[in-house]
């Protein structure tokens, strides 16, 4: 585990309030009698919030800056939506999947001030503008239309996709372990992609091709 | 004239290559759009109101608070209560849906509505018959030969009991849809392997005409066998959309997918297999029994692959309320191939007989001895099994168990009926167009490839257009047919445009057109490549007209039945009950091989799924509530990218196999996996694991039966 990079949610650099997937992991794993004794219960939770920003947002729709492959955007959603929906359905951003909506299987990764997060267990709210403008990298942002970036392209050689569905999620996770590890080996890729899940059964093409996208983006030809 | 048939193995230009799939860029830069994708003006989204019983009636359904709430533009009854359809036979089935202008609100609004239920029994456990009651349905009784006579002369009988658990497809892309309505006029974009098939899927039920239908589906996320129908919540979409005057977006939540979508039913035996000392198998016995949900799911044809002269079988199929069994790539095969490869390991344990031996031994039962044969023999050498196999339960010290096990299987393939059209423009451009869709197999690839070799062009010259039911009409991909069906279709239709084209420039070169063909780019005279002149010019011949010409399947290029066989090698932690995959080998012959690339991605694939469904998947029910207790991809188990071993596929491709025609890939190489896993463990911890999937717990309550480690 220790050599996994896993998709976490918004790291708590200071940028943002949000409550990280490892962070509620840990909460609810190390504490789960917290659970039952109310701790993370609606009124306590809310007051939490309040305490934290100082006013309650919402439940109607707020209007919210992101900040998207380096170019700010603005839409009206509610303080629940997540980061996935915000993407997809306000700012047609579909390369990101919703696939589980649970944090559990990486369809949905995409790269939060250079840490791949699952954007299914993200509040849109959370890494918006007026909560540390969080700097948000889809799918999309990394190569501009009609070209490939490196680690698109090693997917497409090695035929690391099938359907394609899962691909995407693939791709970022890649990309932003890459960007960490420039020279993984062959047993660390198993781990490092653990995050992501295929149903047709790529896999043996995504490890080719993240070693393959290494060398790419090492040639400079990232 | 070009003639149609596959051309020679030293004239193919791209037939049999490894070559990348042509929607590949599309997909990996996150620019390919499914349907789950698709953004129309005004699109609204769909939600449905899910039963949470097993079995119950519909007995009223209040929607007004549903529709007084923020957003909410239609709400559609999809469960009559007063009518004869009430009776709900699983847990999630919409009996209601809600479209609103967001999904939070339609959520909302879903919630909101009141049904009451009248709650009926239930059965969703994957129990004997014996504790079934009335919901075991005993088929007939089959024997052949003198089993008793068999059983009763055999040097060796083994018995043991084997199953699968009853799995789902987990489609990435779940299930549904966008519709969308102009006037009278529908357009569905739809997650589906039957684009075809679905203007009379969803023409029908809404009485509409079929040439009012218009379906949609340049890519899709995964069927699996699970996708072909327009489904309750298709139709529900449409009459959402219709209710509104808006488009909807209605795609199934991922519970939902995991509880309704579909499942491959379980099959359990009670098997007795006889054989003589030298390992021929003389009788076969089965008591099995499965479970589809609520019905029956057909008479399981026992043994598999291997037809052992004397048996006796006996099915019964146990009715539940699990939810809907679909297609589930090869149906049933796997299960098959599970009790009857382990029953047989057994028996050659119990005669101290190296499986290997036996299997080959006993080729002369199956429809493929060669192909087998050679098979084996491939997958032993890559698997290295004489140095590695020991006999059963491995004895070396220390937790840690290794073994091997093997399993072979087949598969029909052929061909569905396709239509293709060709079109060769006068500015040298191509087009080929079918009715098809592109599951992730390559579908769209092997057409262009089929396209391009055909006319002697690089694949990048021709425009592969499928996914649109204003193309010809092609069949469902299913059954492993679609690669039969498109490619001679293909074949047909690119071959007949050129012959055309040949009939137009041949004056111009100064020859007959059946003394010309396309190679390279060029038209040009046979065995004279100077007399020629480029495609672009040669089309340039056809003035302001373009050449169009048609083709359909045709069984004289395309064949059906393949042989499969697949080793595994596993490592078993006695201690902690977990089965660590460390190689898997598959060895397939599939025919002539359009993509030799994505034909292996195929069986990687394949694998890879095999893998999953032998460790890790199960649907497991609440048989209190009746409702699923997994439908979430955390405890809905698939392998990730650690989980599978090294996997090693060999093609069995060249003379002997081209000339057989093209045969489908999707199936064959998802049957064995399961039964050569179990081998395998079987082998390392000297003890069987009666069910699939082999699960830590299954692993120590078996080791604990026999009395602790090998």
């Amino acid at each position: 585990m220790s050599e996994r990079d896993d998709p976490r949610g918004p790291g708590r650099s200071g940028k943002s309030d949000g409550l990280g997937r490892r962070d509620f992991v840990k909460l609810v794993g190390g504490a789960g009698a917290a659970i039952s004794a109310g701790v993370l219960s609606g009124p306590a939770l809310l007051e939490a919030q309040e305490s934290a920003s100082g006013k309650v947002i919402g439940p109607g729709a707020v209007k919210m800056s992101l900040r998207i492959n380096g170019h700010p955007k603005t839409v009206t959603v509610e303080p629940r939506t997540t980061l996935l929906d915000a993407l997809r359905d306000h700012l047609e951003l579909t390369g990101a999947k919703k696939v589980c909506d649970r944090g559990t299987c990486g369809a949905c990764t995409v790269i939060v001030d250079g840490k791949a997060i699952y954007s299914c267990t993200a509040l849109a709210i959370d890494v918006s503008e007026a909560f540390g403008n969080a700097d948000i990298r889809t799918i999309e942002g990394l190569a501009p239309e009609n070209q490939l970036h490196a680690v698109s392209a090693a997917f497409v050689e090695n035929d690391a996709q099938q359907c394609g569905f899962c691909t995407p999620g693939f791709v970022m996770a890649c990309k932003a372990y890459l960007d960490g590890h420039p020279t993984p080996t062959y047993e660390q890729v198993k781990k490092a992609l653990g995050g992501n899940l295929c149903r047709c059964g790529t896999y043996m093409g995504v490890r080719k091709a993240v070693l393959d996208a290494a060398m790419r983006m090492k040639g400079g030809r990232s | 004239m070009a003639d149609y048939k596959w051309p020679a193995a030293d004239k193919r230009a791209l037939i049999g290559k490894r070559i990348s799939r042509i929607d590949g860029p599309w997909k990996a830069a996150g620019r390919a759009k499914y349907s789950y994708d698709v953004q129309r003006p005004g699109l609204l989204q769909g939600k449905m109101v899910l039963c949470p019983y097993a079995h119950a009636k519909v007995t009223a359904i209040d929607t007004s608070d549903a529709e007084r709430m923020p957003g909410v533009k239609a709400i559609h009854v999809m469960v009559d209560p007063a009518g004869p359809a009430n009776e709900v036979l699983w847990a999630f089935t919409p009996v209601a849906a809600v479209a609103a202008e967001t999904e939070e609100q339609a959520r909302d609004a879903a919630r909101a509505v009141k049904v009451t239920y009248e709650k009926l029994p239930h059965l969703v456990g994957d129990v004997e018959p014996a504790r079934a009651g009335s919901r075991a349905q005993p088929l007939a009784e089959q024997t052949e030969g003198d089993p008793d006579g068999a059983f009763r002369e055999a040097d060796a009988t083994a018995e043991g009991v084997y199953g699968s658990s009853v799995i789902t497809h987990c489609c990435l892309e779940s299930h549904g849809q966008v519709a969308e309505w102009e006037g009278d006029n529908l357009t569905v974009y739809a997650s589906t392997q039957n684009l075809s098939g679905l203007l009379d899927g969803f023409a029908t039920p809404l009485k509409i005409e079929r040439s009012k239908v218009r379906v949609l589906t340049p890519v899709m996320g995964g069927g699996f066998g699970s996708k072909f129908g327009a489904d309750v919540w298709g139709l529900a979409c449409a009459q959402l959309a219709k209710k509104a005057g808006r488009p909807v977006k209605m795609m199934l939540e991922r519970d939902q997918e995991l509880a309704t979508a579909g499942a491959r039913p379980s099959i359990h035996a009670r098997v007795r297999v006889a054989a003589k000392k030298d390992g021929t198998l003389v009788g076969w016995s089965s008591e099995s029994w499965g479970t589809g949900g609520p019905q029956p799911a057909g008479n399981p044809n026992l043994p598999y692959v291997i037809r052992i002269p004397n048996k006796r079988t006996r099915h019964t199929a146990v009715l539940t309320n699990i939810g809907p069994a679909r297609a589930w790539r090869a149906p049933n095969h796997p299960q098959l191939c599970l009790i009857t490869m382990s029953a047989l390991e057994d028996v050659a344990a119990q005669i101290q007989m190296d499986p290997l031996a036996m299997f080959l031994k006993n080729l002369p039962l199956t429809t493929f001895p060669a192909v087998y044969k050679a098979e084996l023999e491939k997958a032993a050498e890559l698997i290295g099994w004489k140095q590695k196999w020991h006999p059963r339960g491995d004895k070396t010290p220390g937790p840690i168990k290794r073994g091997l096990g093997l399993s072979i299987h087949t598969w029909g393939g052929g061909g569905h009926a396709s239509n293709c059209n060709c079109i060769i423009n006068p500015d040298g451009s191509v087009e080929v167009q079918l009715g098809s869709q592109d599951l992730g197999t390559g579908t769209r690839t092997v057409i262009g490839i089929v396209a391009a070799e055909t006319l002697g062009l690089p694949l990048e010259a021709v425009k592969v257009s499928i996914g649109d039911t204003r193309y010809p009409q092609s069949g469902g991909s299913g059954g492993s047919t679609t690669v039969g069906g498109v490619s001679s279709s293909t074949r047909r239709a690119t071959t007949a445009a050129l012959n055309d084209l040949l009939a137009k420039v041949a004056p111009a070169l100064g020859a007959n057109a059946d003394q010309l063909e396309a190679v390279g780019g060029r038209i040009q005279v046979k065995g004279d490549p100077s007399k020629g002149m480029s495609w672009k010019q040669a089309c340039a011949k056809l003035g302001t007209t373009p050449i169009t010409a048609t083709g359909q399947t045709s069984r004289d290029l395309i064949s059906s039945g393949v042989g499969g066989a697949q080793m595994a090698e596993v490592a078993v932690d006695t201690e902690t009950g977990i089965v660590r995959m460390e190689k898997l080998v598959a060895v397939q012959d599939c025919g002539l091989v359009i993509d030799l690339k994505t034909a292996e991605s195929q069986v990687f694939g394949a694998c890879i799924m095999g893998v999953t469904y032998a460790l890790y998947e199960e649907k497991i029910m609440d048989e209190q509530t009746g409702r699923p207790l997994n439908p979430d991809m955390e405890f809905y188990k698939l392998a990730g990218i650690g989980d599978i071993g090294e996997i090693v596929v060999h093609m069995m491709t060249g003379p002997g196999y081209d000339e057989r025609g093209v045969i489908g890939l999707g199936e064959p190489p998802t049957i064995s996996p399961g039964a050569a896993i179990s081998n395998a463990v079987a082998n390392a911890i000297g003890v069987r694991v009666p069910a699939l999937p082999l699960t830590p717990d299954k692993v120590l309550a078996a080791l604990e039966k026999k009395g602790g480690a090998a």
